[in-house]
């Protein structure tokens, strides 16, 4: 599956979608592959605060539990709630299955995380 | 082999194993085909120890808690080598091959220290116990449709081997192969065991994917395996099972056949027959939103820790969070309310009857 060009991408294989001061965070096709089965996501409540490289919630497939960490810090403003009836969405298009919505602390944080290119290609080495 | 089927890879026991298959659809994809079709594994790193002479059921008598006396040639039952304190070396499914003549089945991960207790333990008997396991690579094909996908490959009528019985046939034109219908999964199946060359094995494994096409067989990693035998309540070692826990705590005590002739660990279980046990093992489903795991804690509802989970999982076919636990006996009532920690949060849980699935007796 192609990564979007206009997000950014961790080493912790999440994703995020910076508009202005808000952005979208959700996990890797890559994520989602290696994960296997998602049967289960646990994510912040509206209000929260996140800090870039912590962890904000887990995603647990039928054989492990996996941590998830925030690629920027800020205030949680929308969280998905749909994905606690239908985790499976993150299997099915993890790019758009979003996990939570931020008001940036910093807008500029995430610049420095790698380009859907450079994700691409640490993905390979990885491998 | 495997990698060549694009599956992610895990060393287990010191084997290079195969946890599930991506392009079979994944764990749970594999673990439904089991229960609504056909799946099969590679199952090679299961041990094979054969005791042979004229003593030789004398031996498994004294090292097996079962009775061996009890099967018939061409007859398996499942059993467990136990210390003298009762507490497991392994689990292991003991097959009477002939009259001096039975073949364990043992675990992979304990497969050394197995063989090593075994040739200490029989060697007051007239027989010789050899690991051969490297000779064997055994296939497993489970599901409601395994007899009509090995059915192709054998010359042997399978229907006429019943549960947990096995007989020597040809199957992909390989003479003298053992055929057992027996498995891991809580389902129906087979389990064949052909010699462990590659091109043999490669051959095998292709011939029954081929045989299987029609029933849309997938090819099952230990992921499969695990919430499969979960879902059976089948004894993991180093999980419901280990040298610290005793058979009576298992609750496998109608495999232990006390009444018979004396075998290692016998006294031991009298003793603790008689004080009772102090904790057991029970099934739980989560009652709230959580998945208990492996390790996590349990406790009671005033919040003192009482024990244990020992596999805990989603269960693919059933749709629950559901675990095997040891806990007091006064926690083990059917609908008890317990809880399992999951990250900081108790989670509550309530105890269920196990087999959490059975499977649906044949019409």
């Amino acid at each position: 599956m192609a990564y979007p060009k206009d997000y950014k991408y961790t080493k912790e294989h999440e994703w995020i979608q910076v508009k202005g001061n808000t952005a979208t965070v959700g996990i890797t096709d890559h994520a989602q592959e290696s994960l296997g089965d998602i049967v289960f996501v646990e994510l912040p409540k509206v209000g929260a605060q996140v800090e870039a490289g912590k962890s904000f919630g887990t995603v647990e497939s039928v054989k492990a539990v996996s941590e998830l960490y925030a690629p920027a810090s800020g205030k949680v403003v929308e969280v998905n709630e749909s994905l606690n009836q239908g985790p499976e969405a993150v299997n099915q298009d993890a790019h758009k299955a979003w996990m939570i919505k931020l008001e940036l602390t910093n807008p500029s944080q995430a610049d420095g995380l790698m380009s859907a290119d450079d994700y691409e290609k640490y993905v390979a080495e990885e491998k | 082999m495997h990698r060549k089927l694009g599956a992610k890879m895990v060393d287990f026991g010191g084997w290079d194993m195969p946890v599930e298959y991506p392009a079979s659809g994944g764990l749970v994809k594999e673990h439904l085909a089991v229960r609504s079709g056909v799946g099969m594994f590679d199952v090679s790193h299961m041990g094979d120890i054969l005791i042979r002479g004229p003593q030789a059921l004398d031996a498994v008598q004294w090292i097996s808690m079962n009775d061996a006396s009890k099967l018939q040639e061409g007859q398996a039952h499942y059993s467990a080598l136990l210390y003298p304190e009762g507490t497991f070396v392994d689990d292991v499914i003991v097959h009477k091959m002939g009259q001096n003549d039975y073949l364990l089945v043992i675990n992979a991960g304990t497969r050394e220290k197995d063989h090593s207790w075994v040739r200490k333990n029989v060697s007051k008997f007239r027989c010789h116990a050899d690991d051969v396991g490297d000779y064997y690579t055994q296939i497993a094909i489970q599901g409601p449709k395994a007899q009509a996908t090995l059915q192709k490959l054998t010359n042997i009528d399978l229907s006429q081997i019943k549960n947990y019985w096995f007989k020597h046939g040809t199957v992909c034109n390989l003479p003298n192969t053992l055929i057992a219908r027996t498995g891991y999964t809580a389902e129906d199946g087979f389990e064949i065991y052909v010699p462990s060359d590659v091109p043999t094995s490669e051959r095998v494994w292709n011939e029954v994917t081929e045989a299987g096409k029609e029933f849309s067989i997938v090819p099952c990693g230990l992921g499969a395996r695990n919430t499969l035998r979960l879902e059976g309540k089948m004894a993991l070692y180093g999980h419901e099972i280990s040298d610290t826990i005793n058979v009576l705590e298992a609750a496998l005590d109608r495999y232990c056949k006390m009444e018979k002739a004396d075998f290692v660990g016998k006294a031991a279980l009298e003793k603790v027959k008689a004080a009772g046990v102090k904790r057991i093992l029970v099934g739980l489903e989560a009652v709230d939103r959580g998945i208990p795991r492996d390790g996590y804690k349990v406790f009671d509802a005033q919040g003192t820790e009482i024990g244990y989970v020992t596999s805990g999982s989603p269960a693919p076919f059933l749709k629950k969070n559901i675990a095997l636990a040891y806990v007091p006996p006064q926690h083990s009532e059917i609908g008890h309310e317990v809880f399992v920690e999951i990250r900081g949060q108790k989670v509550k849980c309530k105890v269920v009857p196990t087999p959490f699935y059975k499977r649906p007796k044949k019409a």
